[in-house]
């Protein structure tokens, strides 16, 4: 599945990497510490948080990640909007709360690894 | 963020101590220690090290051996290699601006240690210790912005304000922070920042035993901010 295919099932708001919605989703990851993602995200996953900070720009870059959804309508920082269009690293925002988004993704296909 | 760019950023815009707190690194400190004694600067050694819930804490030690010692019980619990394309080439300096070596770690990363293990190990020193709570005010990395409040097991000898801050205004919003002494400081990671925000300090001399008397109004010794 695309980004772009999410984007339109489930009315993701684009914030940057608008030129990179055919990045291939090969899995979901959610997680809210850094370090989990960095060491567990596989390449291509598209990752569910609620971090806005830059942080997330580079740790999505390092992981190779197809993508990032923030939760609750959550507005990304004015740097990490640079660094991620720099990046080429697509950020999208969903209203729903991460329970709730994950569900649906998972629904609609995307899934996580078996077991770490 | 050279020995002597630091040094010489520190003493333009008038500061007269600082502190040197690497991510979970104090590979560097000795060699600014170095350059700030060549030019008049006082400088404490420390560290801003990531606690498994990813909250940063500050410590600084007196004794070298201390920090020594200190960075060894985190390196033994920091795992991964830095990615230097994304995160950037770690510089090992000596006091000169030499390049000396290259840090592998991943020290943008979180450690192993719970917060309460890194707050023990630091009191554990045989010389003083100076524990502080990073940017409390911020939503990410903070200890209130990981946990929601600090717990009372881990006994910080104050908390830290970041420099965009109105600190009035945090301590309204978090109540932990009423508890502690408050500081605050440039946090700075680029030249620009150093001194861009900075506490005021009444002591004898630049040291971590100094400051700890200073945050509590002990003997004469103040802080302000």
């Amino acid at each position: 599945m695309k980004l772009g295919d999410l984007v339109k099932e489930f009315g993701l708001t684009v914030k940057t990497g608008a030129g990179h919605l055919d990045n291939e989703v090969t899995g979901g990851y959610v997680s809210d510490l850094l370090s989990d993602v960095l060491a567990h995200a596989e390449d291509g996953n598209l990752w569910v948080t609620l971090h806005i900070h830059h942080n997330i720009v580079a740790v999505a870059a390092h992981t190779g990640l197809a993508g990032i959804v923030l939760i609750q309508g959550r507005v990304p920082d004015q740097d990490t909007i640079t660094t991620a269009e720099e990046q080429g690293i697509p950020i999208m925002v969903s209203d729903l709360p991460a329970f709730e988004l994950v569900g649906r993704l998972y629904k609609a296909g995307i899934r996580g690894a078996e077991a770490l | 963020m050279s020995p002597r760019e630091v040094v010489g950023a520190a003493l333009r815009n008038g500061i007269d101590l600082i502190g040197v707190c690497d991510h979970n690194s104090a590979e560097n400190v000795l060699a600014v220690k170095k350059a700030g004694i060549r030019n008049g600067l006082a400088v404490l050694g420390g560290m801003e090290v990531t606690s498994s819930e990813e909250a940063h804490i500050l410590a600084f030690f007196d004794d070298d051996d201390d920090l020594l010692d200190f960075q060894k019980f985190i390196y033994d619990n920091l795992e991964g290699e830095n990615d230097g394309h994304t995160f950037g080439l770690q510089v090992i300096a000596d006091d000169e601006d030499g390049v000396t070596g290259f840090c592998d770690r991943l020290l943008i990363g979180a450690t192993s240690l719970t917060a309460e293990s890194i707050v023990a190990k630091a009191r554990a020193s045989k010389g003083e210790s100076l524990v502080i709570a990073a940017h409390v005010d911020r939503e990410a990395f903070s200890i209130i912005g990981q946990l929601g409040f600090i717990p009372d097991s881990l006994v910080f000898d104050a908390v830290e304000v970041s420099a965009n801050a109105n600190i009035a205004e945090v301590k309204k919003k978090i109540p932990d922070c009423v508890r502690y002494p408050v500081i605050t400081s440039s946090d700075a990671h680029s030249p620009g920042d150093i001194g861009k925000r900075f506490t005021s300090f009444v002591l004898e001399e630049g040291t971590v035993a100094e400051i700890k008397k200073a945050l509590n109004g002990k003997e004469g010794r103040k802080a302000e901010c």
